[in-house]
């Protein structure tokens, strides 16, 4: 029972969850390490193969961890491991925001969200340059991050107008042999 | 019009709203939740939304998890909370399965890979304008616009280490809102 792979599935993940500070990407070695070179469930190739795909997926970044439990356990793993990384940081959510709720109308609930909002934007363009980063390696590419950009900065439309348009003159570009 | 915390938000609401940001959020959810609930259904915000994705942040999990089980459970308590989990890990879950079964007849196809790529980056794309526009929409104080810029510049930039820099930063931006604030 010791060695049910459910098993080892649930404890690794629960036990990341809540050291997952700033979310899966922060444990990303850290799961590499246990999933590869501790348990041997998959080897670097597919665990790159499964870390695009979950990139390439809508949702959050967690679902590496999911696409990990299906990979060595099917559906039954799928759902140990996606149950197993959330709840404990869940649970801890929730009771933070139980503490929140109680002392919302405190003045310190109002600087506390004052000092923590321009942080929070700030990560988020972080995050947008380190993607953009990663993702953008000629100019075509560039130009499709600024035009989304633009996008969302002008406009109110719902940004998968020009998802799907970036898309769609990627490809073409790729058609017609002005990118490789 | 109440403040967004005063309006009401149904179970099928919450579930249904995160079933859609769940669904398009290509690329990570943030942007996507900010489009549903702040500019679409406007029950929160920009301001509430960004302080819950902050406190979502130092929590472990990912931060637009928390952020779900916040709102989820600000609406409509923990049943609240756990349908706006439910409704955003379903459909990419579904769409998840579905790739990773394709992915061997199909990554070998290059339009497959051109229009992957070309999706990651309007995907970026849309995470710097979302931080734009909510920078624009918040009207940061002086102090606030330098908190901002020292969080971009150290994860997005200098690449520190995240959890003591932010941190480090959240604490400093917290005691100056409260020394802006004396008086």
């Amino acid at each position: 029972m010791k060695d049910h792979p459910l098993l080892q599935i649930a404890l690794t993940f629960a036990s990341l969850s809540l050291v997952s500070i700033g979310g899966a990407n922060v444990v990303v070695p850290e799961i590499h390490r246990q999933v590869v070179d501790q348990f041997a469930w998959m080897n670097d190739t597919t665990f790159a193969n499964l870390f695009a795909i979950a990139q390439a997926a809508p949702g959050p970044n967690v679902l590496l961890v999911s696409l990990v439990g299906w990979h060595v356990a099917g559906t039954a793993g799928l759902a140990v491991a996606t149950i197993a990384i959330l709840l404990p940081s869940g649970l801890l959510a929730f009771a933070v925001s139980r503490l929140i709720a109680r002392w919302s109308d405190t003045r310190w609930i109002a600087i506390a969200k004052a000092g923590l909002v321009p942080v929070a934007v700030g990560l988020i363009l972080a995050s947008g340059v380190v993607m953009a980063r990663a993702a953008d390696h000629d100019v075509l590419a560039v130009a499709i991050t600024a035009a989304t950009a633009m996008f969302v900065i002008l406009s109110d439309r719902n940004p998968l107008w020009a998802l799907a348009t970036a898309t769609a003159v990627g490809v073409a570009a790729f058609r017609l042999g002005l990118s490789v | 019009m109440g403040t967004p915390s005063e309006r009401q938000v149904s179970r099928t609401d919450l579930f249904l709203a995160f079933l859609k940001i769940g669904m398009l959020g290509f690329g990570g959810v943030a942007p996507w939740a900010r489009h549903v609930i702040v500019q679409e259904r406007r029950w929160l915000t920009d301001k509430d939304y960004a302080a819950l994705l902050g406190i979502g942040q130092v929590l472990p999990g990912p931060n637009t998890m928390n952020a779900a089980i916040m709102i989820g459970d600000r609406f409509q308590g923990a049943g609240g909370a756990v349908l706006a989990v439910l409704g955003m890990m379903a459909m990419p879950l579904v769409i998840l399965v579905a790739l990773a079964s394709l992915y061997a007849a199909f990554a070998a196809v290059p339009e497959v890979r051109v229009a992957i790529a070309a999706a990651a980056s309007a995907a970026a794309g849309l995470v710097i304008g979302t931080a734009v526009k909510m920078a624009v929409k918040l009207k940061p104080t002086p102090l606030a616009l330098v908190f901002g810029a020292l969080s971009f510049v150290a994860i997005g930039l200098l690449r520190l280490p995240l959890l003591p820099t932010v941190l480090a930063l959240m604490a400093l931006s917290v005691l100056g809102a409260a020394w802006g604030r004396r008086a």
